[in-house]
């Protein structure tokens, strides 16, 4: 297994009014690794899947991916870089279909100017036709293939899951990051996700970080671990090794709870 | 120069009462409420119903407090007119606002039905009250008082400035002292942390609509004293207050008042300068500054 | 005359037609697209025959509302751009409104002799073709636009609403207290229709010899009917335009930004950037339209310029027609102003009924026309805010 770090995190800070949500973390996440983070709420892992990809620009600290500075950029630009993400609550286009969900996502595509649209339609068209059978594919992949003329509004909530997946997967992506890909799915959806999510790393080479608190999930799907606490990195290793260790236990459940556990 | 500044003060004074109403919905409802100069004039126009129709019809003699304007009939219609005003925004909550905030609709969606509110309401008071130009004491020789500086005042405008204060004054304590208060203050500041925190945000509506409707018709029956009632007049508001609104800080009440008399102030201060007929533009012209500079406005954490 | 019966004869019965085969197809969906398009030629043809042998009186007066319907659809349109498909809060149009027929008038006219300064003031006045007018109009309209959107779009949604309003009012303001500029509150006339020279003795110079005797009977009403032509011409090239943008995947952008900013940027798309294609191309529309209306009415001042004739009336149009389908901005363009019409009847059925209420009554009746459109626009936010077409369900198909 190649050990590059593809993205990587160097005392990042975030403060939100007197409250400091991220607290000079560093993390580095290895290409072709399904990589969890875990951590209690309020940690601040949303906040840093926030600033890696451009949403909230850091206090101070850096990000790299692929060896290059992406701190402050905005997000399209971080996008078009092939590092995507999905939300924790699905943010769909909901009076869009799921097709069209979809065909939005492709970068570098001629129709979006609008002269093109104008006077070259030809080409305009036959770049629609090869959008349109690479979104097909992808649902076909994450088995929403039925779908594909409904309203995402329409669709259930781990099917809105599946399409933030499959709207990350039309970018082609190098790493994608899931903030809680596995909350309100349904145990068959879930396995299908899980199924889609090794898939794509072991056959296509997709580095993933993936934010979850369902232990389930990440303890069989993930390796390595990352864990953080009150804005910072608190522990990395595998899935045993975060099991048995104290720091985490004690952030996750505090001292009271530790010592219960002891008695 | 300075009598100017009095005057914007004065003027300001209105636009602030509108505009704390305007920032409270803002806040708490998370809408622009582009009805909210009409429910300006609807006070206006409701108390003139009072002055010139209903209280002569009860009895109420005409009398005058020299050497102000108005007299008995003037101050049975003011709280009249602010219920009569805070009752038709409850009305239009429950009708119009409430089921779209129900249907979990866009902000914009309800700004959208605010304006046609807002044309409703203008094209009701046409119809009952005609498009002329009024006042609600016509004739009437408007004699200066005067101050030291040579400032000229009109005596009207010092009583509609005390009345502000006493209203302001009357606001504050409700906010910074009352349970109610307090939960709206929070409820404009974070209305998601407040709803967690157990705030029934449907009674805070309520009281925003109530609050919000009483002080537009206070300031509209003000605006009216000192000048003269249009059906117009609502439209010619809706950008001092929304001026005053951002350069406040949306959901800041006190930035609201500070940034409607700043507004008015400038507003009538310009007029030594250029033709008084762009006093909207400059109301525009400030917020384009604002806008360009602090777009979270002066007193506002949030953008 | 004859000529208005023709246009007006072509026009009604493809009106008519293309309505008929849409309502067939909606009704008997499992009939062949031959048997839609035959029943709407049928019907289409009766239409225009029938309208056709209308009486003139009736026939001009058709042919203005079309004129004024057509016009009222090209701003729903442009309104149709920004807010039915981006989500943009636009309530100045009559800023653009104005800008555009202003900027048109100048451009056309010719500036006034000195010696007439004392009573009637122009600053420019470039004796230029109609074209020129209106492309000069789309292109101050697109300036102004891009300068408000350079400014607001990068904030909070409705601070462009609040914004829309304030360059609206200093618009008019503009032009109506800068009497040097164009006139002041008088306004400026004289602003030429084009191919007016057609009904002149001797017609155009540039008029071919065979075609002097066809045109030689010709009078304004029949300029009219022409106008019409080219009203319609305009908005099928708009509306050609602005399918064409919508359908491909730059109008799948601006959906997706309707519908989630912060998603769509997610997806690699430059959210400010398009939302400043949008308010641009809008408010061009805008300006285009501004400049039809001006050399139609060839007199315009600024109290035209007003937020019900300007702004609330094209909100109601759009909203009432189906916001996100250009079709349905264009039929909700000639639904909402043959209401608009249509009750001046009303407003004098019901006069006599008023005065027995009040004697001061009849005298607003007008205004009741304000009410029921205010009402309109309410309702359908509260009951189909979709509007009467609303948008289809796959939109991109190009």
């Amino acid at each position: 297994m190649p050990s590059e770090v593809l993205l990587d995190v160097r005392d990042l800070v975030k403060d939100f009014g007197g409250l400091r949500a991220v607290n000079k973390c560093s993390l580095s996440v290895k290409r072709g690794t399904i990589t969890g983070l875990i951590g209690p709420n309020g940690a601040g892992k949303t906040t840093l899947f926030n600033l890696i990809t451009g949403f909230y620009k850091p206090d101070s600290g850096h990000v790299f991916f692929r060896g290059e500075e992406i701190t402050g950029l905005p997000p399209h630009r971080i996008f078009h870089k092939k590092l995507c993400r999905t939300f924790q609550i699905p943010r769909e286009f909901k009076q869009m279909t799921v097709l069209e969900n979809l065909m939005l996502v492709p970068a570098g595509q001629r129709g979006e100017n609008l002269f093109c649209s104008w006077f070259l339609p030809r080409l305009v068209r036959r770049q629609e036709a090869e959008i349109r059978d690479k979104a097909l594919a992808v649902l076909e992949f994450v088995n929403l293939i039925h779908l594909k003329d409904e309203y995402a509004a329409n669709l259930s909530g781990g099917q809105k899951k599946l399409l933030e997946l499959a709207r990350t997967l039309m970018a082609d992506p190098e790493m994608v990051l899931l903030d809680e890909p596995g909350a309100g799915v349904n145990p068959t959806l879930m396995k299908q996700l899980v199924a889609n999510i090794e898939k794509l790393c072991y056959e296509r080479g997709v580095t993933f970080l993936l934010i979850e608190h369902d232990m389930d999930l990440v303890m069989n799907l993930c390796n390595p671990v990352i864990v953080m606490s009150n804005g910072e990195k608190l522990a990395e290793g595998t899935p045993q090794e975060i099991q048995r260790d104290e720091r985490v236990l004690e952030a996750y459940l505090g001292s009271q709870y530790r010592a219960a556990v002891r008695e | 120069m300075l009598e100017l500044t009095v005057y914007g003060i004065v003027y300001g004074s209105v636009i602030a009462l509108g505009a704390i109403g305007l920032t409270l919905i803002y806040g708490i409802l998370r809408f622009g409420n582009f009805a909210h100069g009409d429910l300006m004039a609807v006070g206006a126009y409701v108390a003139l119903f009072f002055v010139a129709v209903a209280l002569p019809l009860l009895g109420i003699p005409e009398t005058r407090f020299e050497p102000l304007s108005f007299g008995w009939r003037m101050v049975i219609a003011i709280p009249l007119a602010m219920a009569a005003t805070a009752l038709l925004a409850v009305v239009l909550d429950r009708a119009v606002y409430r089921p779209l905030r129900h249907r979990k609709s866009s902000p914009v969606m309800l700004s959208m039905a605010a304006l046609g509110v807002a044309f409703l309401i203008r094209s009701l008071i046409y119809i009952l009250w005609g498009p002329d130009p009024t006042r609600y004491v016509e004739g009437l020789l408007r004699i200066p008082i005067y101050l030291p500086f040579d400032i000229k005042v009109r005596p009207d405008q010092v009583v509609i400035l005390v009345l502000t204060l006493l209203l302001v004054m009357m606001l504050y304590l409700f906010l910074q002292k009352t349970r109610l208060g307090k939960a709206m203050r929070a409820t404009a500041d974070n209305p998601d942390l407040a709803r967690i925190s157990g705030i029934n945000t449907e009674r805070i509506a309520l009281l925003t609509w109530v609050i919000g409707g009483a002080l537009a018709g206070a300031a509209g029956i003000f605006w009216a004293i000192d000048s003269q009632l249009t059906p117009e007049m609502g439209w010619g508001f809706l950008l001092p207050l929304f001026a005053a609104v951002i350069l406040g800080g949306i959901g800041s009440p006190y930035g609201a008042l500070a940034g409607g008399l700043i507004i008015g102030i400038v507003q009538q201060v310009s007029t030594a300068f250029i033709n008084p007929a762009y006093k909207p533009a400059v109301a525009f012209a400030l917020l384009i500054l604002i806008l360009l500079v602090r777009p979270q406005g002066i007193f506002g954490g949030r953008s | 005359m004859e000529l208005s019966r023709v246009v007006l004869g072509i026009l009604s019965g493809l009106l008519v037609a293309a309505l008929v085969r849409a309502l067939a197809a909606r009704w008997w969906p499992r009939a062949r697209w031959s048997v839609h398009l035959s029943a709407g030629l049928l019907v289409g043809v009766l239409a225009g025959a029938w309208v056709s042998q209308m009486e003139g009186g009736y026939l001009a007066y058709l042919v203005t509302f079309c004129i004024m319907a057509g016009i009222y659809g090209v701003f729903s349109l442009g309104l149709n751009v920004q807010w039915g498909y981006t989500g943009l809060f636009n309530i100045g149009i009559a800023g653009f409104f104005a800008l555009g027929a202003y900027t048109s008038a100048l451009i056309t006219t010719r500036k006034p002799p000195p010696e007439v300064w004392f009573y009637f003031k122009q600053a420019i006045g470039l004796d230029q073709p109609f074209l020129v007018g209106l492309i000069g109009a789309a292109l101050v309209c697109g300036l102004v636009a891009l300068l408000l959107g350079l400014l607001t779009l990068r904030l909070r949604e409705d601070y462009l609403a609040i914004a829309t309003i304030g360059v609206a009012e200093t618009i008019r303001i503009l032009f109506n207290s800068e009497e040097w500029l164009a006139n002041g509150s008088q306004g400026l006339i004289g602003i030429p229709r084009p191919l007016a020279c057609l009904i002149q003795n001797p017609p155009c110079a540039w008029l071919p010899d065979w075609a002097k005797p066809l045109v030689a009977g010709w009078t304004a009403r029949d300029l009219d009917a022409i106008y019409l032509v080219i009203v319609v011409l305009a908005l099928a090239a708009l509306y050609w335009a602005v399918e064409q943008g919508i359908r491909s995947p730059w109008g799948r952008v601006l959906r997706a930004i309707r519908e989630d900013e912060m998603a769509t940027s997610m997806a690699g798309k430059n959210v400010f950037g398009f939302k400043l294609q949008s308010l641009v191309l809008g408010a061009m529309i805008m300006g285009i339209g501004g400049g039809l209306y001006a050399h139609y009415m060839r007199s315009i001042s600024p109290d035209v310029f007003v937020p019900l004739f300007g702004t609330f009336i094209i909100w109601a149009m759009v909203m009432v027609g189906g916001s996100g389908n250009n079709k349905g901005a264009i039929l909700g363009g000639l639904i909402v102003w043959g209401i608009w019409i249509g009750t001046t009847f009303l407003t004098d059925l019901i006069s006599p009924l008023l005065g027995a209420i009040s004697p001061e009554l009849p005298a607003r009746a007008p205004y009741f026309r304000y009410l029921l459109l205010g009402a309109l626009l309410v309702l359908v936010i509260l009951l189909r805010p979709q509007g009467l077409l609303g948008e289809e369900k796959q939109v991109s198909k190009l």
